[in-house]
């Protein structure tokens, strides 16, 4: 058995070190034998419209490359244009031999239960990777997709950005319609070469009974560019993620924004961490949370390993509902003399104050919370499809509502 | 247009407003004087109807409406409207976005920020990192984008400075149609002042001074506003009580 394989073996039962442990049992390992689509033409129009409220448009025009995976079968797969490579994993790992040796570098696959049955029971994964020096201006569209209930899926899922090269990934996490329960583990390690540019955009779209797991570990080298974006909206039963982003080169910039918004009975626990362990690399982490009754747990966590570097974490809560929860914790740590680091977080209800200021300019208590949340959640999110803005303008519409 | 009748109101149990009587016909401005914590903007809250305010007595009339129950958003609809001593700053929300609800599509917000040199701050937070002048503006330009019928300014000069400070006045001329003859004005002011610089700019009709939350007496505002100078507002009240 392979080094790797035996860790995975020892750590099949390993606890996280956050989040509500999961009895993996309770899962099936049994996912749909979905056939490939090549002209999307087996998906409902129901589905094609859930899809939608991920970001997902079931189209090959205006998108660099296509990845869309049911439970363990692709369904939809190719790349769109000269200069990028979009492939299953299992697919990557013939194609090239050096695709092996990035795996299990930037996660460990000891981690926790969750990684090594990634390893011990892969359900495949995208590869998606940008040639040296091609800046590619349409998004590549990505989507994991549970399309039987109760189904655990587990994907493992490598980005490589050469060096000089620009790559968007959209990726839309999401549930069929009618499957409400399940487990998704997703671990995913991306590479970021040095002078590279990779945009990272990830919209879950879950059900009330869904478990979420994403193991995530990110490299940018010298000058390499990493921003990712993350938006939950809609309720789910448990997430749990903590990527991980090392900066390793000189003037490697990182920039994590998240919006999440926690429903009653959902438990998010979201968090970011940078290391910043080159000088001149800069990191932001911007996370914005709503409470409508739910549980959220919003961390972050920035370490300064080399001078001139500079780094900032602003953690937002907004409580918007009396039995919602929100724990924020924003944690800095310096190594040496010469780091630029600082913190921001607040919590909170949206003051009667700034209500009543616009109830006094004309609108109704609906619309003046409406515009507050609109302006709390007012984070620059580029290239964002314009179904998946209507889904934010409608989330924010139905929170408005609830107060 | 506006009338107030033995108005008693409370802050957190705090009686602050103790029987105020007022009238303000159509087409008037009515000056308010009075030392720092007097109840002045806590009059000007309770007529927009804020929460904290608390009407335990007394009716507030509008246009020939009972008001003292309505909620604040349908006062602003009936035409009051009111500048804030302090307004709150809300992170996040543009200020164009504010104006462009006050405006209502009825007049063009980025207009009148042009006019008055405001458009650099259309993109910038509600009131966040503004200074004392850059505030009273955005107040004002709100209410001149909104329209009201009966205009509320709780101290619409203190913290501008003087190249602001003709600006506002200039606004707020504007805001009570300074321009138009006496009977031909139908908009109606209500406004509070420490130092009088506004009266440059509008026609003032009458003049009250607040003392511990009752009007202690009425009458020609330059003649109120000359004696505080003179006498300060110690011997002022003295003198008139
Ligand atoms: N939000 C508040 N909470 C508690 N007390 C208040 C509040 N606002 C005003 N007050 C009190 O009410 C009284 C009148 O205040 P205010 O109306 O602001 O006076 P003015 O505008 O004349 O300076 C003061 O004693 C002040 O301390
Ligand atoms: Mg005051």
């Amino acid at each position: 058995m392979s080094e790797v394989k035996e860790r995975a073996e020892k750590s099949r039962d390993k606890k996280a070190a956050f989040g509500t442990d999961l009895e993996l049992t309770d899962f099936s390992r049994e996912g749909g034998k979905w056939e490939y689509d090549a002209d999307y033409g087996r998906f409902a129009p129901e589905e094609r419209r859930h899809l939608l409220r991920a970001g997902i448009e079931l189209t090959d025009v205006e998108h660099a490359g296509t990845f869309l995976q049911a439970d363990t079968a692709v369904v939809h797969c190719q790349a769109n244009q000269p200069g990028v490579e979009v492939l299953p994993i299992t697919e990557a790992l013939k194609r090239h031999d050096w695709v092996a040796d990035h795996l299990w570098r930037l996660v460990a696959v000891d981690a926790d239960k969750y990684t090594a049955r990634t390893e011990l029971e892969l359900d495949n994964g995208y590869f998606i990777r940008a040639l040296p020096g091609v800046r590619i201006e349409q998004p590549v569209e990505s989507c994991l997709y549970l399309r039987t209930d109760r189904f655990a899926q587990h994907v493992h899922n490598l980005v490589v950005v050469e060096p000089g090269a620009k790559l968007h990934i959209i990726t839309g996490c999401t549930a069929h319609p009618r499957v409400n329960s399940g487990l998704h583990v997703g671990v995913s390690e991306f590479y970021v070469r040095a002078g590279g540019q990779l945009t990272f955009t990830m919209i879950h779209n879950w059900a009330e009974d869904i478990h979420v797991r994403p193991r995530t570990g990110v490299r940018v080298e010298e000058g390499g560019q990493f921003i990712s974006n993350y938006i939950l909206l809609r309720p789910v039963k448990t997430v749990q993620m903590y990527p991980t982003v090392t900066l390793t080169g000189p003037g490697a910039v990182a920039s994590l924004n998240s919006i999440v918004i926690a429903h009653p009975g959902s438990e998010i626990d979201v968090g970011g961490r940078v290391i910043l362990q080159a000088p001149h690399t800069r990191a932001e982490i911007v996370a914005r949370t709503i409470t409508t009754g739910g549980a959220s747990i919003s961390r972050g966590h920035l370490v300064g390993l080399e001078p001139d570097i500079k780094a900032h974490l602003e953690c937002r809560g907004l409580i918007l509902a009396p039995t919602g929860h929100i724990y924020a914790v924003p944690e800095l740590e310096g190594r040496v003399a010469g780091v630029d680091m600082s913190h921001e977080a607040a919590v909170g209800r949206i003051a009667a104050e700034e209500i009543e200021y616009l109830m006094a300019r004309g609108l109704d208590e609906e619309e003046a919370v409406s515009t507050i949340v609109r302006g709390f959640l007012r984070v620059k999110i580029e290239g964002l499809p314009p179904a998946l803005e209507e889904e934010i303008e409608q989330a924010i519409r139905e929170t408005g509502k609830g107060m | 247009m506006l009338e107030i009748e033995d108005l008693w109101v409370s802050i957190d149990g705090k009686e602050v407003l103790k029987g105020i009587n007022l009238v303000i016909p159509q087409g008037e401005t009515h000056i308010l004087f009075g030392k720092n914590g007097s109840g002045k903007s806590t009059l000007l809250m309770a007529i927009m109807g804020f929460s904290r305010y608390q009407v335990r007595q007394g009716r507030i009339r509008f246009l020939g409406r009972d008001i003292t129950q309505l909620p604040t958003f349908e006062r602003a609809r009936l035409g009051l409207g009111l500048s804030f001593q302090r307004p709150p700053t809300i992170r996040g929300v543009k200020t164009g976005d504010i104006l462009a609800a006050c405006a209502g599509g009825k007049v063009s917000y980025q207009a009148l920020a042009a006019a008055y040199d405001f458009t650099g701050f259309l993109d910038r937070e509600v009131n966040y990192g503004f200074s004392g002048g850059e505030i009273k503006r955005s107040e004002l330009l709100q209410l001149l984008a909104q329209d009201p019928k009966m205009v509320l300014l709780d101290e619409p000069e203190s913290g501008v400075d003087l190249e602001n400070l003709q600006v506002v006045g200039e606004i707020i001329g504007r805001l009570l149609q300074k321009d138009r003859r006496h009977q031909r004005r139908d908009k109606s002011g209500l406004i509070i002042t420490h130092t009088g610089f506004i009266m440059d700019y509008i026609n003032a009709d009458t003049g009250y001074i607040l003392l511990n939350g009752r009007i202690l007496c009425s009458g020609n505002p330059r003649d109120i506003l000359q004696d505080i100078k003179k006498f300060g507002y110690e011997e002022c009240i003295k003198c008139r009580r």
